[in-house]
């Protein structure tokens, strides 16, 4: 348990209270994790069965992906499919709807940062439940390649954070178009559409014709889930593998930028209805 | 006090339309009521079509690379797709809000349909239609009649039957998936997900050529949740192909089998689910 501390004078410790805030309300749904697991490793056998059955129609080896490696990337993005946010869909969404963002605007906090900071800790949080289990589960019974140096691990780390900071900040930028639209339902909608294509989540993007793969190389998409899973891999590594966490990073200011300006033009247009 | 009417019960004339008027009332309602809000059913049609497109892209981008996965060629997995696709967006606009079970529970809503003298899952089933799902079902439509074109077929009574039978079976199996999911949401509420794997995840199963899976998913997708029934079994029998788990080549046929077993095992599940319900109190 975490003790109660008065609120310190530095800038950046309510934002991290916030990720923990976020991590810890989300394990007080144990049942929900667990029929997230039980979702995300079915569709996983599902997945690794078609993917596997390609890789072998192609004659063992698949666009640099091999049997070990396409295991590995189906496993890696099923788990972290519960960290990031790849439907869209967001507490802060339902918050600009109903008028209670009034309430954050009022606090001596950035509502932008505070909003993609509880939502990393959500993200966080389901790594336990749903990430790591899900890989395991992987591991265990279909089997994957996986690096033998700590360097991936380490370098893979930071670039999870980054994918699940990244699909927050992204999923903000849905919830703040509500400043315009009061009903994001369709934005969200058409987010999970092109989010989960174009991140890698059914197909990894090194599959994909030459054009599509140039859209999504230039959406933040890939970004949240694709990155991750070739850094954490080793099927990217050395140079190429930093120069894919300094795109996460380009995207994560580049999403961060945009939603502070939408946050900001937002608050002026906010119309609260009703009485 | 006043008498309440209420208290002394008289007999009801019949209601104009026979016994199913009250459910055509309610459905014309939710029809009417999408209907009239044209943008927001404009948006909700076109997304439909777009998540439609996209999963049929996820199969199509596979065979830039390769030529036959399992077996199955792009033009028969095609068929597959669309055979698939086609019967659980058809089946999903019936009774896909069976799915809503978890937030009907929760706000209380189930309770209402318990003080209608109507059966329970008539209720649940007619108290809404998603027109929107007909965009998906269009994709699936789409994809089966190409399928059909470009596979080379020997049409006759045979091939229209077995489509038919294929079609009917398919749409009656994923509408029991929802149901049996429905039965296990009285026990689940929170954990609500879980039935995604067998109801979505069914439905990504159906898509896939069966010969690509080993046996625990031939045991889970192929026979207990009989989703090769629906798609893939019928398929191969069409064209020639594979079947797997040395079933003979006329399997499609079974079919409807699949069906009923999916309808008892729905069947059991909801009755065991509502006998669980103890009210959501207040």
């Amino acid at each position: 348990m975490l003790s109660v501390r008065p609120l310190s004078p530095s800038v950046g410790t309510p934002y991290l209270r916030l990720v923990v805030a976020g991590f810890r309300q989300q394990a007080a749904y144990r049942l929900a994790a667990l029929a997230g697991l039980v979702a995300n490793t079915t569709f996983g056998f599902l997945k690794v069965a078609l993917l596997l059955a390609t890789v072998q129609a192609a004659g063992g080896e698949l666009d640099g992906y091999d049997v070990g490696t396409m295991s590995a990337y189906v496993w890696l993005s099923q788990g972290l499919l519960g960290s990031v946010n790849l439907y869209g869909r967001s507490e802060m969404a339902e918050r600009i709807r109903t008028g209670d963002v009034v309430v954050d605007f009022l606090r001596p906090l950035d509502v932008h940062a505070g909003a993609v900071a509880m939502e990393v800790g959500r993200g966080l949080f389901a790594l336990l439940p749903r990430g790591v289990p899900s890989v395991l589960v992987g591991a265990l019974v279909v089997g994957m390649t996986m690096p033998t140096t700590p360097g991936p691990y380490l370098l893979g780390a930071v670039s999870v954070l980054l994918g699940i900071t990244v699909s927050a900040a992204t999923a903000y930028l849905v919830a703040a178009t509500g400043f315009w639209l009061v009903e994001t339902r369709g934005v969200a909608l058409l987010y999970m559409v092109v989010a989960g294509f174009l991140a890698g989540l059914y197909v990894p993007i090194a599959i994909f014709p030459a054009p599509l793969f140039w859209l999504a190389s230039a959406s933040p998409f890939p970004s949240m889930l694709m990155y991750p899973v070739d850094v954490l891999s080793g099927r990217v590594d050395g140079l190429a593998s930093v120069g894919l966490v300094a795109a996460q990073v380009g995207w994560l200011v580049v999403v961060g930028a945009l939603g502070q300006l939408m946050t900001r033009r937002g608050r002026h247009r906010l119309e609260v209805q009703g009485g | 006090m006043a008498e309440s009417p209420l208290a002394q019960p008289v007999a009801r004339p019949a209601p104009h339309g026979g016994v199913l008027a009250p459910y055509r009332a309610v459905l014309a309602s939710r029809i009417r009521s999408q209907a009239s809000y044209r943008t927001s059913f404009g948006l909700d049609l076109g997304s439909s079509l777009l998540v439609g497109l996209t999963e049929l892209a996820e199969v199509a981008v596979l065979f830039t690379s390769v030529s036959a996965i399992g077996g199955f060629d792009l033009a028969a997995m095609l068929l597959v797709f669309g055979l698939a696709d086609l019967c659980f967006s058809l089946a999903d606009m019936v009774v896909g809000h069976c799915d809503n079970l978890p937030e009907y529970v929760r706000t209380g809503r189930l309770d209402v349909f318990y003080l209608r003298p109507q059966p329970l899952l008539l209720q649940l089933v007619t108290s809404d239609i998603s027109l929107r799902r007909l965009a998906r079902a269009a994709v699936g439509l789409v994809a089966l009649v190409v399928g059909l074109v470009v596979n080379d077929l020997a049409w006759g009574a045979g091939a229209v039957g077995l489509l038919a039978v294929a079609l009917v079976s398919g749409t009656v199996t994923f509408a029991a998936l929802f149901v049996w999911a429905g039965g296990l949401q009285f026990f689940l509420v929170n954990g609500s997900e879980m039935t995604n794997a067998f109801v979505y995840g069914g439905r990504y199963a159906a898509t896939q050529p069966g010969t690509v899976w080993g046996r625990p998913l031939v045991v889970v997708f192929g026979f207990f949740f009989p989703m090769a029934f629906t798609a893939y079994l019928p398929a191969a029998t069409l064209l020639g192909l594979d079947t797997f788990a040395g079933l003979p080549d006329w399997a499609g046929w079974l079919a409807p089998v699949a069906a009923v077993w999916a309808w008892v095992a729905a069947g059991l599940s909801w009755r065991t689910g509502v006998r669980h319900y103890q009210g959501a109190g207040g």
